[in-house]
């Protein structure tokens, strides 16, 4: 398997405080790779690493094979980079923006041109493409930010939080970009602190938490690595005495939230029969009966609540 | 020069591009550009009448020359900062050496555009130039050189634009004062001699003089060759100190 990015033993401190403490993962080639964490969880320092733009303290980067402390111009030629703070020249129209970057990344000439229009028309941006980004909203920048970052058609995107503070209709178009370019075989590492648009986006996920990699996996066996015990959602037909439900072998806890019941259990099947039989005996109903999976902000909150107590 | 220089080179054209787009060519930058040395030299005219026009000419345009090169250069890179632009020409395949480059250039164009507005002045006040093309290789060198020590002020890794502006003014008004724009350096007792040969501006003066008087203290030559000496410390220096404190920065 060949990998996109490959980090082994990462660490930088600033000002004696360890904001990356012997980070260890590897990004698959066209893959999108989410990175998760709480704010201040070392994400942007790693990313700013990653893309050349700070040296580390120690450690090995390999970003698409080139070692990026020694070859950095080489890795950066292949790369297209939206970071967290970034921002456009308010005072270039949305067009010199990208044409800028084109320059800066060795693009052709009449390539730009073309290519910049292009970018333009697919982020909705055509019609004031000439207009001086002084008036653009924060959806409309960091769409520009974008197509900006893809002018050379990099093999290797990072974007730090690129729909952070977004409205919802550029978010959608940003979301949707990457997908096609995750099917056009680009790879993508994103960071995110939106855990839905990461569990709808990543193949993989990388939680870091106080400088250290919490948890790594597909956001499902993430998910799965905290369901020690499963959940049950269920509504009855007519009220139940919850001491009446604590006295079934096969419930661990009970919640109750309006007329849902929430029940934790090992085993579904046996909680089921059981509940059948306590209903029939009640001349009650089950009405509804749900299995609920942790979700990925739970599984977030979990491991980085882990690494915060091992501190 | 291989393919990668000669790439360099070219995205330090882009740089340039850019700064001039969005620094330079602003009406207030262009103004101020011309104001303050004019008004320096006025200053300076209405006090000593008794010195030859094509002196003060001369001096005029070692002011120009100076204020111009380092009039915008030293706060490019804590205005990128502040405007959260940096970090993105940071995450672009070009070198720091290319990237002050860029900025140096932009910088030398400004300087010799604007330092071509005393040399009409001198024009219309009747002054002759003895040796134009030496005049014109000397205003180059100069916006090299002074641009180089324009981005040299920059390396400081404060992102205040202010702050950047006072070291900046610190440095500039006591060259001004040491290089024989005043007080011609035959004038000059042994140690203001001394002092004057630490400055760039110095032997800047010296083409100038050289060019509309026909006249200099130094070799021609000497003033050339300190000048290229200068232009090369100040902006591997530059570049050294902005390896350094660049990072500092985001």
């Amino acid at each position: 398997m060949t990998f996109a990015v490959e980090v082994r033993n990462l660490v930088k401190s600033y000002n004696g405080i360890t904001a990356v403490n012997g980070v260890n993962f590897k990004v698959k080639e066209g893959e999108i790779f989410g990175f998760l964490g709480p704010n201040g969880a070392g994400k942007t320092t790693t990313v700013r690493i990653l893309t050349g733009i700070i040296k580390p303290d120690s450690g090995e980067i390999r970003v698409l094979g080139y070692d990026i402390e020694k070859e950095p111009i080489k890795a950066k030629e292949h790369l297209g980079v939206v970071p967290e703070t970034s921002n456009t020249y308010v005072d270039l129209s949305a067009r010199q923006n990208i044409l800028l970057m084109a320059g800066l990344y060795g693009v052709s000439k009449k390539d730009a041109g073309e290519r910049a229009d292009e970018l333009l028309r697919k982020f909705n941006l055509y019609k004031r493409r000439d207009d001086k980004v002084k008036g653009f909203s924060k959806g409309m920048k960091q769409r520009l930010i974008l197509a900006m970052a893809l002018i050379h058609d990099p093999q290797l995107l990072f974007l730090d939080e690129p729909t952070s503070g977004l409205d919802v209709q550029s978010s959608y178009l940003i979301r949707e970009m990457l997908l096609k370019l995750l099917d056009e075989g680009k790879t993508i590492f994103l960071t995110t602190h939106n855990l839905e648009e990461a569990n709808k986006l990543c193949g993989r996920v990388a939680i870091i938490s106080h400088g250290k990699i919490a948890a790594i996996d597909t956001p499902d066996n993430l998910k799965k690595m905290i369901k020690k015990l499963n959940l049950v959602e269920l509504t009855f037909e007519k009220p139940v005495p919850l001491e009446e439900l604590y006295k079934l072998d096969e419930i661990h806890n009970v919640e109750i939230k309006g007329d849902k019941f929430y029940l934790n259990t090992d085993d579904v099947n046996n909680l089921m029969l059981a509940l059948t039989e306590y209903v029939s005996l009640k001349n009650n109903k089950i009405i509804s009966f749900n299995t609920l999976e942790p979700t990925l902000e739970e599984v977030f909150l979990d491991v980085t609540k882990e690494v915060s107590s091992d501190d | 020069m291989t393919n990668v220089h000669l790439e360099q080179l070219k995205r330090s054209l882009v740089i340039m591009k850019k700064d001039v787009l969005i620094y330079y060519l602003k009406g207030p930058v262009i103004i101020f550009g011309i104001l303050i040395p004019l008004f320096l030299f006025l200053a300076f005219l209405s006090g000593s009448k008794n010195l030859p026009i094509d002196f003060l000419v001369a001096g005029l345009i070692g002011m120009t020359m100076l204020f111009t090169a380092t009039s915008v250069s030293p706060v490019i890179t804590p205005w990128e900062s502040q405007m959260n632009t940096l970090e993105r020409l940071m995450s672009c395949p070009i070198s720091i050496s290319t990237l002050i480059l860029g900025d140096m250039l932009a910088s030398v164009i400004f300087g010799t555009l604007i330092s071509l507005v005393p040399v009409l002045i001198g024009f219309i006040l009747g002054v002759s130039i003895f040796h134009p093309i030496i005049l014109v290789l000397g205003i180059i060198l100069a916006s090299l050189c002074f641009s180089a020590l324009g981005l040299l002020l920059a390396t400081p890794p404060t992102n205040v634009p202010s702050n950047v502006m006072m070291v900046s003014s610190l440095v500039k008004f006591p060259l001004v004062f040491i290089s024989g724009i005043f007080i011609p350096l035959e004038n000059m007792p042994f140690w203001g001699k001394v002092i004057a040969s630490f400055s760039p501006l110095t032997y800047f003066m010296d083409i100038t003089r050289y060019s509309l008087q026909n006249s200099s203290y130094y070799h021609i030559i000497l003033d050339f060759g300190v000048m290229i000496i200068f232009t090369i410390i100040l902006y591997s220096l530059a570049v050294f100190l902005h390896k350094r404190t660049l990072q500092m920065r985001i």
